[in-house]
């Protein structure tokens, strides 16, 4: 079980691996995570599910090496195995929930940023699949840290952004939704944004201004993301929710983002604490 | 005729060097000691410890096998009611059931039944391969256990005896439960006593598969349908951590007595050869007053941490059991009782910096019969600390409700079952927490037996 059965490096310091996992394969949606443990002394690390197989029992994750456990995960080669692999865990985007007539009708646009990519990519592929083709817009500082670019074209139009205008458009990813819509022509009336949590927010907030429904999926922190610990929990419009079983995709514009960063970062490189550690999704 | 003297006292850990180690603080008896405090028991006719015992196991009866130190025969006795004697002699609250019921207790100190059954046990897991097996008949009929916790062991370690194919199917990467990721090690040692309970429960041939979320990897449905199982039972327990809902509770530094105690316990986070890490700062602040809170409060003082607990009643209200209390005291633990939390304060960057509370005083007894305690107008202060612990229960995990068909649950989300484990759902038994709300180990194992019980009625139908 949970055999590396293939691994590639997508950019420097990003690997995406198949491991075998045929009862996740077999039951995840887009939208949903897993949570991988390397060895008997490693975390229990939660990663979003960038694809899945079930015909061949495979499950795909990419990993960005940030600290000490997603270096564990990231040197594991071909035929070694995980200790573990839990999941689906958490709730498939709300897409999957739209009647097929309603789902067709809407233009959707998908906003991936970074090591966030790769897990946009289930939820854009699985709307081909049904019929719809999706706007996606891919941000990264520079042109050679893109990933699942060439994944991504075959599923849907993608318009790329680099910082430094190395590559596509110039600007971060809130400057390319305004050209769009504003420049373009472009309309959209749902919107998904994964990415690291400063460009969710300030991309919620352009949503925000055009009134686009938006759904952003959180990279909290969690040790058993099953429902146990709370150490997830985030503030969606006032509440307190947990991330692992009600999340991990919520509302955008409702999120509590400058809270979700200072608590995203509780255990990083912080003086306070013995141990380096991620502890969260290292993949958005 | 029962032998007249004191109860056997029994060794501990000094509690000054206890409170830097995650060593168990109770070492327990040795044989000698063993048997003389069994030789207290006056072996009633009608023993009313047996029927205060949530399993009923027959005290008198593996009692009177010690005082001759007929360990095998007396480890007999107590597995035909309980696959866990050494978990249940370390962390049931005796003093109100078994102890608590004995007849020495009266004008005296009651049998200490608690460390005898830890001690039969723990000889059972140093003698298992001279122990003889039960002759099990197999039936060919696949019962399906959801989680490993008391409940689910007990369940199926039953069924296992009465010939029946069961898996049990565990979320965690640990099997155990609330006994691997709750109660810490200095009350119940993980590789040696729980692993080694587990073992035992395997070797009646019960199978066990971690890492699989039912709810998620599978559903029940599938469990039924699809994978060939007869019947289920839910032990799938407690759930996410509640908290007060005052200012301050997402702050860095407050963290659920659950997230606190499965880093140190599940996770291993006290000790540096494991990655998880872990915070207590300079002081902890634990709210609540049961045994998790205890658990947690000991937990961060193992840790370096000062350590308080915040209690909203009284001492005499405490819910937690009066060894565990004793113990947390002996530790260095303040206790802050009527005090009530109503603001976590934060510095600039964040992070807790104090708590402020509020004095209580205690009025008419509430719905539970405790006095329910009154806010003392303007007794606000604040105790400065950079860590607080919310130990103030969980409410049940929505995964199994919000995938079954047809089960049914209270308002607050509990599985409704009744008193034998049947739920709404033909073929699907439920105990334990996930029925009762957050209880204690034993409450579940008797919950898990009764279902074993329903299970077999059912499938012989």
């Amino acid at each position: 079980m949970f055999e590396i059965v293939s691994r590639r490096e997508l950019a420097s310091n990003i690997v995406e691996m198949k491991v075998n996992a045929p009862r996740i394969a077999s039951s995840a949606l887009p939208g949903q995570f897993l949570i991988v443990r390397t060895d008997p002394f490693g975390e229990r690390i939660p990663l979003t599910i960038c694809d899945y197989d079930p015909k061949n029992g495979t499950v795909t994750i990419v990993t960005q090496t940030v600290g000490h456990s997603s270096h564990k995960i990231n040197d594991l080669q071909v035929g070694d195995k995980f200790d573990d692999v839990a999941g689906p865990l958490g709730r498939p985007s709300d897409l999957l929930d739209l009647p097929e007539e309603e789902l067709k009708k809407k233009k959707i646009l998908f906003v991936a940023g970074g090591v966030g990519t790769a897990p946009v990519y289930p939820q854009v592929k699985w709307l081909k699949e049904h019929g719809v083709t999706a706007d996606v817009i891919i941000g990264a500082k520079t042109k050679d840290i893109f990933t699942y670019v060439n994944e991504m074209k075959t599923v849907g139009n993608v318009y790329l952004c680099t910082d430094d205008g190395s590559e596509g458009f110039h600007g971060m990813v809130p400057a390319l939704i305004k050209d769009l819509i504003d420049n373009q022509g472009k309309t959209y009336d749902h919107c998904v944004i994964i990415g690291p949590m400063i460009m969710m927010k300030f991309a919620s907030l352009t949503t925000k201004e055009y009134g686009i429904p938006t759904m952003v999926s959180l990279n909290a922190l969690m040790v058993d993301g099953t429902g146990m610990c709370g150490a997830c929990r985030v503030t969606v419009d006032g509440q307190t929710r947990f991330t692992c079983v009600e999340g991990p995709e919520f509302d955008g514009h409702k999120v509590d983002f400058d809270e979700a960063m200072r608590r995203q970062n509780m255990y990083r490189n912080n003086p306070k604490i013995k141990s380096e550690t991620d502890n969260c999704k290292c993949n958005g | 005729m029962a032998n007249r003297i004191p109860r056997v006292p029994v060794r501990e850990q000094d509690p000054a060097v206890r409170a830097t180690n995650f060593e168990e603080v109770c070492y327990g008896y040795n044989s000698e000691e063993a048997q003389l405090e069994a030789s207290r028991c006056l072996n009633c006719r009608n023993p009313r410890c047996v029927g205060s015992c949530p399993v009923h196991i027959d005290i008198p009866g593996f009692i009177r096998q010690m005082v001759d130190g007929n360990y095998a025969e007396a480890s007999t006795i107590i597995s035909a009611d309980s696959s866990l004697p050494s978990v249940c002699g370390r962390v049931c609250p005796q003093e109100t059931q078994c102890e608590g019921s004995c007849v020495l207790g009266i004008k005296g100190e009651p049998v200490a039944i608690g460390k005898l059954e830890r001690f039969v046990g723990d000889w059972a897991i140093d003698h298992a391969d001279e122990l003889p097996r039960p002759e099990i008949k197999r039936n060919g009929k696949r019962v399906a256990i959801v989680g490993s916790g008391p409940a689910g062991l007990a369940c199926a370690s039953d069924l296992a005896r009465a010939g029946y194919d069961v898996t049990i199917f565990e979320a965690l990467h640990a099997v155990g439960g609330v006994l691997v990721y709750g109660i810490p090690e200095f009350r119940l040692p993980k590789e040696r006593i729980v692993a080694k309970e587990v073992e035992a429960v395997k070797r009646l041939g019960v199978k066990v598969e971690t890492d699989v979320i039912i709810g998620r990897t599978m559903t029940v449905d599938d469990l039924l349908d699809k994978e060939g199982f007869d019947a289920v039972f839910v032990g799938s327990g407690a759930g996410l951590p509640r908290f007060m809902g005052i200012e301050g509770e997402n702050l860095n530094g407050v963290f659920s007595a659950n997230e606190f105690l499965t880093r140190a316990n599940l996770m291993h986070a006290y000790d540096s050869h494991y990655d998880t890490p872990i915070y207590t700062g300079h002081k902890a602040v634990v709210v609540g007053g049961g045994n998790v809170a205890m658990d947690a409060v000991r937990t961060a003082r193992r840790l370096g941490a000062e350590s308080v607990i915040v209690y909203r009643r009284s001492e005499a209200e405490l819910p937690a059991r009066v060894e565990e209390v004793h113990h947390a005291k002996e530790e260095g633990i303040e206790f802050k009782m009527l005090t009530n939390p109503v603001k976590i304060l934060s510095d600039d960057k964040g992070w807790v910096k104090g708590i402020e509370c509020v004095e209580m005083e205690l009025g008419e007894p509430d719905e539970s019969g405790r006095r329910s305690p009154i806010v003392k107008e303007g007794s606000n202060f604040t105790i400065d600390c950079d860590v607080v612990i919310m130990a103030l229960g969980t409410s049940p995990n929505p995964l199994i409700k919000s995938t079954t068909k047809g089960l049914d649950t209270t308002r607050r989300g509990c599985i409704v079952a009744d008193e034998e484990g049947r739920t709404t759902r033909k073929g699907v038994f439920a105990g334990g927490d996930a029925v009762t709300g957050a209880a204690t180990v034993i409450l579940a194992m008797g919950a898990g037996r009764k279902a074993a019980k329903a299970i077999q009625e059912y499938l012989s139908e």
